[in-house]
């Protein structure tokens, strides 16, 4: 069957399918995939300054001049290299324990991104779990893991992680767990609506009337075709985690002391504000680069896989 | 007669990714004061693009070019939009395909209506609900009163085709544009709508372009026919003289395709045409005809073929064969 | 429409019964409150006494029924601490919270609204990309480093605005930008989303084709069809940020209930923790379900039946 040539009968604005050949010239889906994906700024650039991050926090040991915990009062509240008493020694200078900023900001990527990444994954799980629930088997699961999402984003998370954590004690795996059981109402809803979108395709009923099992099926068929949209949410979902961790240290309720988070930096910093701004602007930039970074790389993949589901 | 419209050499591009879109190409024709033309022809063949050209309600990418494109005296060529939105509605209105989505949703039917006379005339609010009034009852809505305050998706496909009829009123136009109005209704409808079309035309005086694919209408409905194929005028003149004097091939195949009760055998074949419409990328060389066409030469391909005088005056078609041979084609046909 | 409005507040009063099981139980359930209140310096006898006098020896559910019966005539307990009713002390800062709400919004609302219906009527031009732009930025930037730049630049070293307390309007703007700013994005690309898809609805073909001015299709025509799930997503925005206030408030000093939920987290003073986590939490459930409401009265179609 011959596809239609010329414009359809509506008229505005529409475009014709190209004539067979033109078909056959094209490259495959694959090769187009990939142009799309190193051609797109967003991803380009956002997961150029991601990696470098995590290989910045990987080899935060051969890295970071000094110790990030190591006080020196001798040498407090240096200013970084570009002002008239800064030094070379102490390339983002000091706080006012006499801590190496430079070491303490790179070792502080590395809570950023493990706290990221695991609550990601946590609540990832939990997330996904309730939403394929929910939009494969539909009905009444469905209107529980609703009532579930709407309970839950009832809930004010940053007041009610504070709340917890400050009774059973900050540290930082309580400080993941906790944020792990908190945000997973984004990857319910979408992967909710996506496994929604793809389960009455044919080939869903295919598996179906072959006999395969409800896990088979989930897992084989559908679980591929939404996978996309998972990485999406994943990274978008990891750079809430990140800030939310960032907002729990300023407020004291995250990581510990003398821990370098960013956000504990910042915290630690702010009674200088009126002399030594970039206390407070050196980690904060850092955060900003981060989390720009990896919403970049979610916006610019659900650019190129999905872009209907723009929101 | 007043000639209200004239086209002559209207051509449209749309550049797409693979290259430029003709869509329409060096159509021409004219619109008298209390004339319905219909533009004929199957889906893809321009004849939308023509009306939204008129308009000047081209997408944004695409080109407009013509050797005359006039309404009343006024070239629409190089009007500003600002000029072209105080025509728009006024002096020449146009109706769409597609009644169900043409109304917007949020607003009742008698603001909608209302607002063109307030937009066009300044008119006050009582003033423009009387007019909708009486126009909601021209085109035979009952209790039209009570109906200004309902929302379009309480009413039926037919009534809300009536309802933009009535709008398309309501600043009393010259010139009235209606593409493929009956096409999305049923088909009992369809009769009473065009009907309703053909008395309001005689009624205001208008001039009605009406766009069809389907002969069945223009025979009941046309003063003058226009038949369009891939863009182009390929056969034009009256109504008696395009039904009973199909001269160009493709109009032939047309007419063939439609049975006539009495006169065609139960268990015939009906009448159709092989091939695909062509792709209008790129330059045009020859008839756009000429694969599907039974008569063709090699010479059809390669020539650029103008518009050519039938019998009668008026009567034009876009041929290399001369009009005896079209008429004995066709009488070889229908003898077979 | 009305049955509607009546099967959605049934949902609501569950959901809002369903977070006041869930805040009691992660309160009292994640530790001992009696410890807690007892402090570090307790004996045994000492946490004894207190988890006498406060109730917390009885089961768990009879525990949290006390609350909830007095909870919903308004009586939220006395607090630990401040040795007052918590509903007086709770609803005598939530104004406050309010006005810093609504401001926030209202900002929100003036900056990306208008961006949003610039960006779909030049789409893939510079105004298109600006405003994009400024959501990735936006979405990035953490909110207290946001609120903490503002007040070196703008009270510091310009000393344009106040930088805490709530004397005059001028203390809410810049709390109001560092509250609103997140929430831009969000509905900037939604109204830009919204707007894109229904210019290239059929009706807004036929209003042009009825002459309207290009203002009145923008903003009559086109508007108020793609502001409907603006108006959703506002709502359960501003509930976020009533929730996200503790930040800024802390901040600026702005004696609001985000501020006396971090006082009382830092006092453990459990019956205010409480009763703040549900008051906001209701004002959100509230807040939906007016947004579902004014949704369905928006759109004619569910509205008329």
């Amino acid at each position: 069957m011959t596809p239609p040539n010329g414009p359809s009968a509506a008229g505005t604005g529409a475009v014709p399918s190209l004539p067979i050949a033109d078909q056959i010239l094209e490259p495959s889906p694959a090769r187009q995939l990939r142009r799309r994906v190193f051609g797109h700024a967003g991803i380009t650039i956002g997961a150029g300054v991601l990696i470098f991050i995590i290989v910045v926090a990987l080899l935060a040991p051969v890295l970071a001049p000094f110790d990030p915990l190591d006080q020196d009062l001798t040498r407090r509240i240096i200013p970084p290299v570009w002002h008239e008493t800064g030094s070379w020694t102490h390339v983002l200078g000091t706080d006012q324990f006499g801590r190496d900023y430079l070491s303490r900001l790179i070792y502080g990527a590395r809570i950023s991104l493990l706290i990221g990444f695991v609550a990601m994954l946590i609540s990832g799980v939990i997330g996904t779990t309730l939403g394929v629930a929910a939009g494969y088997f539909g009905g009444r699961v469905d209107m529980v893991v609703n009532f579930i999402i709407t309970t839950r984003l009832s809930l004010p998370v940053i007041l009610v992680a504070l709340a917890v954590v400050s009774i059973i004690g900050n540290s930082l795996w309580i400080v993941i767990w906790v944020l792990g059981f908190l945000i997973w109402d984004r990857f319910a809803v979408v992967m909710r609506s996506s496994v929604q979108q793809v389960r009455d395709l044919d080939y869903v009923a295919a598996a179906k009337a072959l006999g395969c099992s409800t896990t088979r099926i989930i897992l084989s068929e559908i679980m591929p075709n939404i996978v996309n949209n998972l990485i999406v949410v994943a990274t978008l979902e990891m750079a809430h985690a990140i800030l939310l961790e960032a907002a729990l240290s300023y407020l004291g309720l995250g990581v510990q002391p003398p821990a370098p988070s960013w956000g504990l930096m910042i915290s630690e910093g702010k009674g200088m504000i009126f002399f030594d701004p970039w206390l407070i602007g050196i980690p904060g930039a850092a955060l900003f680069a981060m989390v720009l970074a990896i919403n970049l790389l979610g916006d610019g993949l659900r650019d190129v896989t999905a872009p209907e589901n723009r929101n | 007669m007043e000639t209200i419209l004239e086209v002559d050499g209207l051509t449209v591009d749309i550049p797409v990714a693979a290259g430029v879109l003709h869509p329409v190409r060096d159509v021409s024709f004219s619109v008298q004061r209390g004339e319905t033309l219909c533009i004929v022809g199957e889906s893809g063949c321009g004849k939308s693009l023509t009306s939204l050209a008129i308009m000047g309600l081209l997408p944004k990418k695409a080109r407009r070019i013509a050797r005359t494109l006039s309404f009343e005296g006024t070239a629409l060529l190089g009007l500003s939009e600002r000029r072209m939105g105080d025509l728009r509605g006024n002096s020449m209105a146009m109706i769409f395909q597609e009644p169900m989505t043409s109304l917007n949703p949020s607003y009742t039917i008698g603001n909608q209506l209302e607002e063109m006379l307030k937009r066009h005339r300044k008119a006050s609010t009582r003033e423009a609900r009387e007019r909708a009034i009486f126009l909601l009852e021209k085109v035979g809505i009952t209790s039209a009163a009570s109906r200004l305050t309902q929302y379009p998706h309480q009413l039926s496909g037919g009534l809300r085709q009536r309802v933009m009829i009535a709008m398309t009123l309501m600043c009393d136009p010259d010139l009235l544009i209606a593409d493929e109005p009956t096409t999305a209704l049923d088909v009992t409808i369809q009769a009473q709508i065009l009907l309703l079309l053909a008395e309001l035309q005689r009624e205001f005086n208008m001039g009605l372009i009406l766009i069809t694919h389907d002969l069945g209408i223009v025979a009941r409905v046309a003063d003058r026919v226009a038949v369009m194929y891939a863009g182009q005028i390929v056969e034009s003149g009256s109504v008696k003289q395009i039904f009973e004097n199909p001269t160009h091939p493709y109009t032939q195949g047309l007419l063939e395709c439609i049975p006539i009760p009495g006169k065609t055998p139960p268990g015939a074949h009906l009448g159709s045409i092989p091939g695909i419409v062509p792709a209008l990328i790129g330059d045009q060389k020859g008839c756009s005809f000429a694969d599907r066409c039974k008569y063709a030469n090699p010479e059809c391909a390669e020539l650029r073929i103008d518009l050519r005088a039938a019998h009668d005056a008026g009567h034009v078609y876009r041929c290399v064969l001369t009009a005896d041979q079209c008429a004995q084609n066709r009488h070889g046909e229908s003898a077979a | 429409m009305l049955n509607y409005a009546l099967k959605r507040l049934g949902v609501a009063i569950l959901v809002a019964t369903t977070v006041s099981i869930v805040t009691f139980s992660l309160l009292h359930l994640t530790g001992d409150p009696a410890m807690a209140l007892a402090g570090a310096a307790a004996t045994e006898d000492d946490i004894e006494n207190i988890r006498r006098v406060y109730g917390y020896d009885r089961p768990f559910l009879v525990q949290y029924a006390d609350w909830l019966i007095k909870a919903v005539q308004g009586d939220f307990g006395r607090s630990h601490y401040l040795k007052t009713e918590v509903a007086d002390v709770v609803f005598d800062r939530l104004p406050t919270t309010m006005i810093l709400g609504a401001s926030a919004i209202t900002f929100a609302f003036i900056l990306s609204i208008p961006l949003g219906v610039l960006a779909a009527i030049k789409p893939n031009t510079i105004f298109d990309r600006l405003a994009l732009t400024l959501a990735v930025v936006g979405q990035a930037l953490p909110s207290f480093w946001f609120a903490l730049i503002m007040i070196f630049w703008l009270g510091i070293e310009w000393r344009l605005l106040p930088i805490s307390g709530t004397e005059s309007w001028q203390n809410f703007i810049m709390p109001a930008v560092a509250l609103g700013y997140y929430v831009t994005p969000a509905i900037m690309r939604l109204t830009r989303a919204g707007m894109l898809e229904v210019l290239a609805s059929d009706y807004i073909r036929t209003a042009r084709a009825k002459g309207i001015r290009p203002g009145a299709i923008l903003f009559k025509h086109a508007l108020r069809n793609a502001i409907i799930p603006v108006v959703a997503l506002s709502a359960v925005q501003f509930g976020f940020m009533l929730g996200g206030s503790i930040v800024i408030e802390t901040i600026f000093a702005i004696n609001g209930l985000g501020f006396l939920a971090w006082e009382s987290i830092q006092r453990a003073d459990l019956p205010m923790m409480q009763a703040i986590v549900l008051v906001l939490a209701c004002f959100y459930i509230v807040l939906t379900y007016l947004a579902d409401m004014l949704n369905a009265f928006l759109d004619p179609r569910i509205r008329v039946v």
